[in-house]
């Protein structure tokens, strides 16, 4: 029978009159209970159970063993490689490479193993007898404070920091210039933006030039219904700043029936509609290309925004805050597709500057 | 005898004798129907004459009696042949039901009855035509794999697995689908994919893709070295399995480590 259960009504005067105290200790609901007795476990008093418990324990680090083993020979067994004599079907995981599943399962079973046995261990056979640690006060005795404050006052004296300035002075304006180094450095990092999120690579007369072939389009190579990648002329792949140059330039090429375009100003931007647009979220710049030519919209793999291209580019679902610029094209004297200058406002996501 | 006259007049006979007369009719009809037409001839115009009443039969009530669409269906002037190849060849047409989109389903015409609604249709205007053999061979795998990511992985995932697109559209699986139906759908563009006609994506470059799906997505050629794909869809599976059998996991070894032990019963 433990405390809580004499707690009934009949015999709480009582426990009161024990405490020597009234009303007050009626009150007192908060008191702490203390520990509640320490039971033992079956195998703190079973020596077999005990003995089991040993065994199990034992048995999970002799698996880590096994599977450690089974680690190595399964490196010295197993060749890697894609062929398909190297790989074998393992229900549910399908084709597998024998070398990553023996590897994968033999380290797994070796760590989980000696985890699992500390913790039957532990459970079973280590001590569960609470114990209680007292805290201390954080704040230090007053004579330790003293005796510091004392120490450090004498220090300040012996160093003559007060007295020798010209020390004190020099020693504060070498502190203060190191960190200038820093800051040369840091400004090394590279120059501000300035203002190429504004612009692109395109420019007037640039040619658009095919990203499946490298070769300049006319407009009756992009039929009704079709996508085309295009990149300015004169990029290539193997230019070193090619990804940088891209991650701006980067446009699509669709072309609709012209009485489907809703947008005057983007149906004399395109020619005989053609249309040219970013291939860039206005929203944090994924690359969008996941065109459906029947509705002519555009979806933004990344957060869903999407993009009407027979209305300007506008937007109709998702968090982008502009529609997507368009690049106003048009034909050369040998009827090539080219850009007739850059796009007319900064592609990509806001910034700060941006207006 | 007597059971039979005497269930005569139990609320449902009148269903199951429709039933009965219905699958019978069905039944008699798909014994002999299709064998009338697959006597296809050679002759082009004999081919145009069959696929023209195969037409009407099965595609006029959207598309039209000669094909210049409904508003149930657009119009399959000028779509050419290889279109009609792709969508009926893929079980897609004729639809079952209008929606976002129409999905591939069991194909109900034979190659020779396909053949003829093809000739009919490229009948009615110029379009790209059935690609033949040699035109879809498979290409470089290394290089379509390449033109795949441009063109392709935006919609269909590096893996061609799929994806979802807007208002209930998705781009479907590319697993199993024949290197024929892929140089189709590049060239004709179906439903709401875009097409990549000859002009901008080459031959060369579809049969370099066609060999970059095939070897992708052939468990054989490309078996999965970690195991357990998932569909291969990226973050939206790998991660609803994560959150569910690997924190499950962990939450319950936490559950097993900091349970009480049972303690012994007192006597
Ligand atoms: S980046 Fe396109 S919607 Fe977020």
């Amino acid at each position: 029978m433990t405390s809580q259960d004499n707690m009934s009504e009949e015999h709480l005067p009582e426990a009161h009159g024990a405490h020597g105290g009234e009303l007050a200790v009626h009150g007192d609901a908060f008191a702490d209970p203390g520990l509640p007795p320490h039971e033992h476990r079956r195998t703190d008093i079973d020596e077999h159970a005990a003995a089991r418990a040993e065994r199990q324990v034992a048995m999970w680090f002799l698996l880590s063993m096994v599977a450690t083993i089974g680690f190595i020979a399964s490196y010295v067994l197993f060749k890697p490689g894609p062929e398909l004599k190297n790989t074998v079907y393992i229900f549910p995981l399908g084709h597998i490479s024998k070398l990553n599943f023996s590897l994968g399962m033999t380290l797994g079973i070796s760590l989980f193993a000696i985890g699992a046995g500390a913790v039957h261990w532990a459970r079973t056979l280590m001590s569960d007898e609470e114990h209680i640690a007292e805290r201390h006060p954080i704040e230090a005795s007053p004579e330790v404070r003293e005796q510091v404050f004392a120490d450090f006052r004498q220090g300040a004296k012996e160093s003559g920091f007060g007295r020798r300035k010209l020390i004190r002075n020099t020693m504060i304006g070498a502190m203060a210039m190191v960190p200038l180094s820093a800051v040369v450095l840091f400004r090394d990092l590279g120059p501000l933006p300035e203002k190429k999120l504004d612009s692109t690579e395109w420019a007037k007369g640039k040619r658009l030039v095919n990203m499946n072939t490298n070769e300049p389009m006319k407009a009756s190579d992009i039929t009704v219904g079709s996508l085309t990648f295009a990149k300015p002329e004169g990029v290539e792949e193997s230019d070193e700043d090619f990804q940088e140059v891209i991650a701006k330039a980067a446009v699509m090429l669709v072309r609709m029936q012209p009485a489907d375009i809703k947008d005057q100003t983007s149906a004399e931007w395109g020619y005989e509609g053609v249309l040219c647009y970013s291939k860039i979220c206005t929203h944090v710049g994924c690359p969008i290309s996941l065109y459906e030519q029947q509705t002519h919209h555009v979806l933004c793999p990344c957060h869903q925004s999407t993009f009407d291209l027979s209305d300007g580019g506008r937007v109709i679902f998702g968090p982008a805050g502009h529609p997507l610029p368009q690049l106003q094209i048009s034909v050369n004297g040998d009827g090539y597709l080219e850009a007739l200058g850059d796009f007319s406002k900064p592609v990509g996501p806001g910034f700060w500057e941006r207006s | 005898m007597k059971k039979l006259s005497a269930r005569r007049r139990h609320p449902l006979a009148a269903l199951v004798v429709l039933l009965f007369a219905l699958a019978t009719t069905g039944g008699l009809y798909a014994a002999f129907a299709p064998a009338g037409n697959a006597q296809a001839d050679s002759s082009q115009s004999l081919q145009i004459e069959q696929g023209k009443k195969l037409f009407a039969v099965g595609c006029s009530s959207c598309h039209a009696l000669s094909g210049e669409g409904t508003k149930d269906g657009p119009t399959l002037v000028g779509v050419g042949s290889a279109s009609v190849d792709f969508q009926v060849g893929t079980g897609r047409m004729p639809a079952q039901q209008p929606g976002a989109q129409i999905p591939a389903k069991k194909v109900i015409y034979t190659q020779d009855e396909i053949n003829e609604l093809a000739a009919y249709v490229a009948s009615l205007g110029a379009g790209p035509s059935i690609p033949t053999s040699d035109q879809y061979a498979a290409g470089d795998v290394a290089k379509g794999g390449e033109l795949f990511r441009t063109n392709c992985a935006q919609c269909h995932n590096f893996a061609g697995s799929g994806g979802a697109l807007s208002e209930g559209k998705y781009a479907p699986s590319l697993d199993g689908v024949s290197a024929k139906h892929l140089y189709e759908a590049m060239l004709t563009g179906p439903q709401n994919m875009p097409s990549f006609p000859n002009s901008t994506l080459s031959t060369q470059n579809k049969q370099d893709i066609i060999a970059y799906v095939q070897h992708t997505t052939d468990p054989a050629k490309n078996p999965s070295f970690g195991g357990l794909t998932l569909g291969a869809l990226g973050p939206v599976t790998e991660g609803l399995f994560g959150w569910i059998f690997a924190l499950g996991a962990l939450i319950g070894i936490a559950i097993w480590i900091a349970a009480r032990t049972p303690k012994a019963k007192k006597s």
